[in-house]
Protein backbone atom coordinates (compact mmCIF):
# COMPACT_ATOMS: atom_id res chain seq x y z
CA UNK A 1 0.00 0.00 0.00
CA UNK A 2 1.06 3.48 -1.10
CA UNK A 3 -0.07 6.35 1.13
CA UNK A 4 0.08 9.97 -0.11
CA UNK A 5 -0.35 13.20 2.06
CA UNK A 6 -0.04 16.51 0.79
CA UNK A 7 3.18 18.76 2.50
CA UNK A 8 0.12 21.06 4.06
CA UNK A 9 -1.42 18.38 5.75
CA UNK A 10 1.85 16.82 7.14
CA UNK A 11 3.24 20.35 8.77
CA UNK A 12 -0.46 20.94 9.97
CA UNK A 13 -0.16 17.65 11.84
CA UNK A 14 3.90 18.00 12.68
CA UNK A 15 2.69 22.07 14.21
CA UNK A 16 -0.13 20.23 16.20
CA UNK A 17 2.62 17.44 17.75
CA UNK A 18 4.78 20.10 18.54
CA UNK A 19 2.10 22.29 19.71
CA UNK A 20 1.19 19.68 22.30
CA UNK A 21 4.50 18.20 23.41
CA UNK A 22 5.26 17.18 25.89
CA UNK A 23 1.88 15.06 25.53
CA UNK A 24 1.30 13.07 22.82
CA UNK A 25 -0.73 14.59 20.32
CA UNK A 26 -3.28 12.67 17.81
CA UNK A 27 -6.53 12.37 15.10
CA UNK A 28 -7.64 11.32 12.28
CA UNK A 29 -7.27 10.68 8.61
CA UNK A 30 -9.23 10.90 5.99
CA UNK A 31 -9.46 10.58 1.59
CA UNK A 32 -9.59 8.10 -1.11
CA UNK A 33 -8.07 4.97 -1.72
CA UNK A 34 -7.77 5.39 -5.78
CA UNK A 35 -7.87 2.54 -8.14
CA UNK A 36 -4.38 2.21 -8.67
CA UNK A 37 -3.90 1.59 -5.18
CA UNK A 38 -2.82 4.60 -3.91
CA UNK A 39 -4.71 5.61 -0.30
CA UNK A 40 -4.59 9.19 -0.72
CA UNK A 41 -4.97 11.19 2.42
CA UNK A 42 -7.29 14.43 1.77
CA UNK A 43 -7.89 15.65 4.89
CA UNK A 44 -6.09 15.57 8.33
CA UNK A 45 -8.35 16.02 11.83
CA UNK A 46 -6.24 17.42 14.62
CA UNK A 47 -7.91 16.27 17.51
CA UNK A 48 -7.53 16.26 21.44
CA UNK A 49 -5.42 13.36 23.63
CA UNK A 50 -8.17 13.18 26.31
CA UNK A 51 -5.37 10.96 28.05
CA UNK A 52 -2.59 14.46 28.45
CA UNK A 53 0.43 12.13 28.87
CA UNK A 54 3.05 11.92 26.68
CA UNK A 55 2.87 7.99 27.22
CA UNK A 56 -0.48 7.55 25.86
CA UNK A 57 -3.32 8.75 23.46
CA UNK A 58 -7.01 8.10 23.50
CA UNK A 59 -9.08 10.07 21.02
CA UNK A 60 -12.88 11.26 22.46
CA UNK A 61 -15.32 9.25 20.84
CA UNK A 62 -17.38 12.10 20.68
CA UNK A 63 -14.51 13.54 18.49
CA UNK A 64 -14.36 11.07 16.41
CA UNK A 65 -17.89 10.89 15.39
CA UNK A 66 -18.31 14.31 14.11
CA UNK A 67 -14.95 13.54 12.29
CA UNK A 68 -16.27 10.89 10.58
CA UNK A 69 -19.59 13.01 9.78
CA UNK A 70 -17.84 15.58 8.65
CA UNK A 71 -15.88 12.86 6.08
CA UNK A 72 -19.20 11.52 4.74
CA UNK A 73 -20.44 15.23 4.32
CA UNK A 74 -17.07 15.84 2.16
CA UNK A 75 -17.09 12.07 0.32
CA UNK A 76 -14.07 11.31 2.13
CA UNK A 77 -13.58 7.75 4.05
CA UNK A 78 -12.06 7.17 7.12
CA UNK A 79 -8.42 5.80 6.33
CA UNK A 80 -6.70 5.57 9.72
CA UNK A 81 -5.14 7.74 12.06
CA UNK A 82 -2.27 9.45 13.08
CA UNK A 83 -0.13 10.32 16.42
CA UNK A 84 3.03 11.66 17.70
CA UNK A 85 5.48 9.83 19.70
CA UNK A 86 7.38 12.91 21.73
CA UNK A 87 10.12 10.69 22.76
CA UNK A 88 10.47 7.78 21.07
CA UNK A 89 10.96 6.17 17.17
CA UNK A 90 8.38 6.64 14.45
CA UNK A 91 6.91 2.56 15.32
CA UNK A 92 4.52 0.58 16.42
CA UNK A 93 5.00 0.52 20.05
CA UNK A 94 3.09 -2.87 21.48
CA UNK A 95 0.25 -0.80 22.84
CA UNK A 96 -0.22 0.88 19.73
CA UNK A 97 -0.21 -2.45 18.28
CA UNK A 98 -2.70 -3.74 21.05
CA UNK A 99 -4.88 -1.21 19.89
CA UNK A 100 -4.78 -1.23 16.76
CA UNK A 101 -7.63 -3.39 15.92
CA UNK A 102 -8.96 -2.28 12.37
CA UNK A 103 -6.78 -3.95 9.55
CA UNK A 104 -8.62 -1.40 6.93
CA UNK A 105 -6.64 1.45 8.79
CA UNK A 106 -3.73 3.28 8.38
CA UNK A 107 -1.85 4.22 11.58
CA UNK A 108 0.60 7.09 10.75
CA UNK A 109 3.00 7.53 13.63
CA UNK A 110 5.15 11.22 14.28
CA UNK A 111 8.39 10.82 16.06
CA UNK A 112 9.54 14.07 17.79
CA UNK A 113 12.29 12.40 19.38
CA UNK A 114 15.05 14.52 17.66
CA UNK A 115 13.25 17.83 17.33
CA UNK A 116 14.83 18.85 14.67
CA UNK A 117 14.32 15.77 12.67
CA UNK A 118 10.54 14.61 12.62
CA UNK A 119 9.80 11.49 11.00
CA UNK A 120 6.53 10.54 9.60
CA UNK A 121 5.49 6.41 8.85
CA UNK A 122 2.31 4.53 8.12
CA UNK A 123 2.17 1.03 9.28
CA UNK A 124 -0.90 -1.74 8.38
CA UNK A 125 -1.83 -3.65 11.78
CA UNK A 126 -3.68 -6.81 11.53
CA UNK A 127 -4.15 -10.09 13.97
CA UNK A 128 -2.67 -13.27 12.24
CA UNK A 129 -3.65 -16.33 14.23
CA UNK A 130 -3.83 -14.22 17.40
CA UNK A 131 -0.98 -12.45 16.83
CA UNK A 132 -0.46 -8.72 16.09
CA UNK A 133 1.58 -8.33 12.35
CA UNK A 134 2.89 -4.87 11.56
CA UNK A 135 3.97 -3.99 8.07
CA UNK A 136 5.42 -0.48 7.15
CA UNK A 137 3.78 1.20 4.03
CA UNK A 138 4.88 3.50 1.70
CA UNK A 139 4.38 7.11 2.90
CA UNK A 140 4.99 10.02 0.48
CA UNK A 141 4.47 13.22 1.54
CA UNK A 142 4.01 15.66 -1.75
CA UNK B 1 -35.60 -2.35 5.98
CA UNK B 2 -33.13 0.34 4.91
CA UNK B 3 -30.25 1.52 6.48
CA UNK B 4 -26.90 2.67 6.56
CA UNK B 5 -23.97 1.60 7.80
CA UNK B 6 -20.46 3.09 8.00
CA UNK B 7 -21.70 5.05 5.01
CA UNK B 8 -23.28 2.73 2.86
CA UNK B 9 -26.61 1.35 2.33
CA UNK B 10 -27.66 -1.82 3.23
CA UNK B 11 -31.00 -3.71 2.97
CA UNK B 12 -31.36 -5.74 6.16
CA UNK B 13 -34.18 -7.99 7.54
CA UNK B 14 -36.61 -6.26 10.02
CA UNK B 15 -36.22 -6.35 13.54
CA UNK B 16 -32.39 -6.54 13.51
CA UNK B 17 -30.47 -5.69 16.72
CA UNK B 18 -26.84 -3.96 17.29
CA UNK B 19 -25.76 -7.34 18.24
CA UNK B 20 -26.76 -9.18 15.08
CA UNK B 21 -25.31 -6.50 12.81
CA UNK B 22 -21.99 -6.77 14.21
CA UNK B 23 -22.42 -9.71 13.45
CA UNK B 24 -23.34 -9.75 10.05
CA UNK B 25 -20.54 -7.17 9.08
CA UNK B 26 -18.03 -9.38 10.51
CA UNK B 27 -16.92 -6.12 12.59
CA UNK B 28 -13.26 -7.35 13.67
CA UNK B 29 -12.93 -6.89 17.83
CA UNK B 30 -16.11 -6.44 18.36
CA UNK B 31 -15.34 -5.29 22.06
CA UNK B 32 -13.21 -2.23 20.81
CA UNK B 33 -16.11 -1.02 18.71
CA UNK B 34 -18.05 1.62 20.03
CA UNK B 35 -21.74 2.04 18.01
CA UNK B 36 -23.55 5.13 17.43
CA UNK B 37 -27.07 4.97 15.67
CA UNK B 38 -28.31 8.31 14.77
CA UNK B 39 -25.46 9.97 16.00
CA UNK B 40 -25.93 8.36 19.58
CA UNK B 41 -24.29 6.40 21.38
CA UNK B 42 -25.23 2.84 22.22
CA UNK B 43 -24.36 1.36 25.60
CA UNK B 44 -22.37 -2.17 24.97
CA UNK B 45 -24.45 -4.10 27.52
CA UNK B 46 -27.70 -2.46 25.47
CA UNK B 47 -26.48 -4.29 21.91
CA UNK B 48 -28.70 -7.09 22.06
CA UNK B 49 -32.04 -5.02 23.01
CA UNK B 50 -31.26 -2.20 20.65
CA UNK B 51 -33.38 -2.69 17.64
CA UNK B 52 -32.46 -1.04 14.41
CA UNK B 53 -35.33 0.95 12.40
CA UNK B 54 -36.03 1.86 8.98
CA UNK B 55 -33.53 4.82 8.29
CA UNK B 56 -31.64 4.40 11.11
CA UNK B 57 -27.50 5.30 10.44
CA UNK B 58 -25.08 3.23 12.04
CA UNK B 59 -21.57 4.22 12.21
CA UNK B 60 -18.59 1.36 13.70
CA UNK B 61 -16.21 3.29 15.99
CA UNK B 62 -12.74 1.49 16.88
CA UNK B 63 -11.65 2.82 19.51
CA UNK B 64 -8.30 4.97 18.77
CA UNK B 65 -5.34 4.90 21.25
CA UNK B 66 -1.96 3.81 22.12
CA UNK B 67 1.07 4.58 23.97
CA UNK B 68 4.78 5.08 23.58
Amino acid sequence: MTVTINKNDYERILAHARENLPEEACGLIAGIDREDGVREIKKVYLLTNIDHTNEHFSIDPKDQLASIKDMRAEGLKPLGNWHSHPESPSRPSEEDKRLANDSNASYLILSLEEADNPVLNAFHVESVNGEKTVRKEELTII
Amino acid sequence: MNITVAGEKKDVKEGLTVTELIASENVETPQYVTVSVNEEFVESGEFDTTVLKEGDVVEFLYFMGGGR
